[in-house]
């Protein structure tokens, strides 16, 4: 029944996205698939809101909330441009997610790692790797993650997840990575 | 000269300690060469010593390999040479001048129980003069660095200015196992290159390498500790010391001209600034004070300032801080990213990293301002470091998917690599002179 809530709780702003998103003139059209991408997360398997359809079988994931592969939680690397550090809209829910469950979960702690591509020299990217990561925690912190669970490290671009000397592997690289120390 | 000598033979002592795991040995190739070179011929060494035996090293080969690299000579190939003389009554100056060759350099290394006397002499082809000649005291391991001492001796002598060849280079190497697991390593070697000793190991990265002015410590950042933190190690003794690590960022340490102070980066306050550390009292003295990113200062020689990379404008751009008032100027623009300086010796230039269009290179500019110069033509290069005699800039560059260390003269014409046989090698930095040579 603490399952139920995170659900929920992972539940509600996915509802609140798909309805902005659906919120042009016609009103109910259950075509969630032609909606934008934020819809997509089709996690929506115990649909509660929308009232009509069967209820289908529970086919719900039954393990740790962390672990479920179709929850946003699974998701903990946000991308970023290059020598920037502004959350990018695309990662919003993510990181959302995440504060919802640090807020909910007050012994879960995290890490979270920045880091850069290898353009640039090595120290500006420590520090730009630090704001990065400063910027994934304030973002966790104004939704409700407080301040002793989050742990920042940079490790600039020093350790690359991809291997290449083109943007393909740069954008990658350029990324903040959530770790759980404890759940 | 005779303090000379005994400067060289505490050089050729000091070098007893160096053992040669040379596993990952630094090779040169001139990737452009130089019109105006001057013609210079290295006769090969004469061998005086058990019959059969074989001299340790090759000194007229590193010889010709050290002019040869300075982008100044034009050595002459030895298949060219009509004649190999051993001393003065040998040379026959009209086969040199045939030759075209304006300097000759001729020598001979004599085994004396366990050690070595190397002996040799600089020619003035055209007025058939000596010009300097000596006999040093060398051992087998010390070998390489007394040829190193005879290159520099000769390029003072023909260029006016000291010569940088007997000096060392510290680095960062990594290699990535198979497995995926990384080693690196801080390495010395000689400036050519040769002789590499890795100074520590470590499973975590390992950056900023920086020389004390004596030449004979370095500071650098580990994350041993699974964060940044500075150490200060002895080179010789391998002691090693903690001197910063304050929750953030630990980075970018330079040393002060007098060695007593140390400038580093610590985001203890939300974010990166500037703080300079006193090495003996152990207090704080915090430098810059921004919302910005500030990082990676050096020193001015005279130590009256600091230049570092702000982005405090918007893009990662040079600033500079006296500080008798400490304020900062902006001292680049153009280009949207101008980073990691290095000034030279005396002071009037700064090598900086210079990102446009896609490519970052290596580029200088006077300190006093005026336009930039981009010495590289490659597109990920980072690091540069002045050698002390202001001639070339070592960097960081990457070839065929390899991280490699490259040098190229300050007036961009001379380019030599130095490649390694395994891993990535980064963040040069050239040593200072140390007394020692």
């Amino acid at each position: 029944m603490n399952m139920v809530k995170k659900m929920l709780v992972v539940l509600i702003p996915l509802a609140l996205i798909a309805l902005l998103a659906g919120c042009g003139s016609t009103p109910k059209k259950a075509e969630p698939a032609a909606e934008p991408m934020e819809a997509a997360p089709v996690a929506v398997e115990q649909e509660e809101v929308p009232v009509v359809t069967p209820a289908p079988a529970p086919m719900g994931f039954t393990g740790h909330p962390l672990d479920d592969p179709d929850s946003l939680l699974s998701k903990r690397v946000v991308y970023f441009d290059f020598d920037k550090s502004d959350i990018k809209s695309e990662f919003r829910d993510i990181i959302a997610a995440h504060a919802t469950y640090l807020a909910d979960h007050p012994s879960a702690s995290i890490t979270i790692e920045g880091h850069c591509d290898e353009r640039g020299s090595r120290e500006y990217n420590m520090a730009l790797g630090e704001r990065r990561a400063n910027a994934v925690r304030k973002f966790l912190m104004v939704q409700g993650a407080m301040a002793r669970q989050i742990e920042t490290i940079s490790y600039g671009e020093e350790r690359p997840v991809a291997f290449g000397h083109d943007e393909a592997s740069w954008q990658l690289n350029r990324r903040a990575e959530i770790l759980y120390k404890s759940r | 000269m005779k303090k000379l000598w005994a400067r060289v033979c505490a050089g050729a002592m000091l070098c007893l300690c160096v053992a040669s795991p040379a596993q990952a040995v630094l090779t040169i190739e001139i990737t452009q060469g130089v019109e105006g070179a001057l013609p210079v011929a290295v006769v090969p060494f004469e061998w005086q010593g058990e019959a059969g035996s074989q001299p340790p090293q090759d000194v007229a080969a590193i010889i010709t390999a050290d002019l040869q690299r300075s982008g100044r000579f034009a050595p002459l190939p030895v298949d060219d040479m009509l004649s190999h003389p051993h001393e003065g009554a040998q040379v026959n100056y009209r086969d040199w001048r045939l030759l075209n060759v304006d300097s000759l350099v001729v020598g001979r290394v004599i085994a004396s129980g366990d050690n070595y006397i190397v002996q040799f002499q600089l020619y003035d082809v055209f007025r058939a003069a000596s010009l300097i000649g000596y006999s040093i005291r060398s051992t087998a391991s010390g070998l390489r660095l007394t040829a190193h001492q005879i290159s520099d001796l000769i390029y003072e002598t023909l260029m006016g200015e000291p010569g940088a060849f007997a000096t060392r280079i510290a680095y960062v190497t990594e290699i990535r196992h198979a497995d995926g697991s990384r080693h690196y390593s801080l390495q010395v070697a000689d400036a050519d290159g040769y002789n590499p000793q890795p100074v520590l190991n470590s499973t975590h990265p390992l950056m900023s390498p920086s020389w004390s002015p004596d030449g004979k410590r370095l500071a650098y950042v580990s994350f041993e500790s699974k964060k940044p933190a500075i150490y200060i190690q002895e080179v010789d003794s391998g002691r090693r010391e903690l001197v910063s690590s304050y929750p953030g960022l630990n980075g970018a340490p330079v040393w002060s001209p007098d060695g007593k102070r140390m400038a580093l980066v610590l985001s203890r306050r939300g974010n990166a600034d500037i703080y300079i550390l006193d090495l003996e009292r152990r207090n704080l003295q915090q430098i810059t004070e921004n919302y910005a990113i500030d990082t990676e200062p050096v020193w001015y020689p005279d130590g009256s300032a600091l230049i570092f990379t702000s982005d405090r404008g918007g893009t990662p751009q040079l600033y500079r801080v006296y500080f008798a008032d400490g304020r900062a100027t902006r001292l680049t623009f153009e280009g949207k990213y101008n980073s990691r300086a290095s000034i030279s010796p005396d002071g009037k230039r700064i090598a900086m990293v210079h990102g446009d269009q896609g490519k970052f290179r290596i580029a200088v500019m006077d300190t006093d301002g005026g336009a930039l110069q981009v010495l590289t033509d490659s597109s990920l290069d980072e690091s540069p470091s002045f050698a002390p005699n202001g001639s070339m800039i070592i960097y960081a560059t990457e070839a065929k998917g390899k991280g490699v260390l490259s040098a190229v003269s300050v007036d961009g014409r001379v380019k030599q690599r130095l490649a390694l046989q395994t891993g990535d090698a980064r963040e040069p930095a050239w040593s200072p002179y140390t007394g020692k040579q």
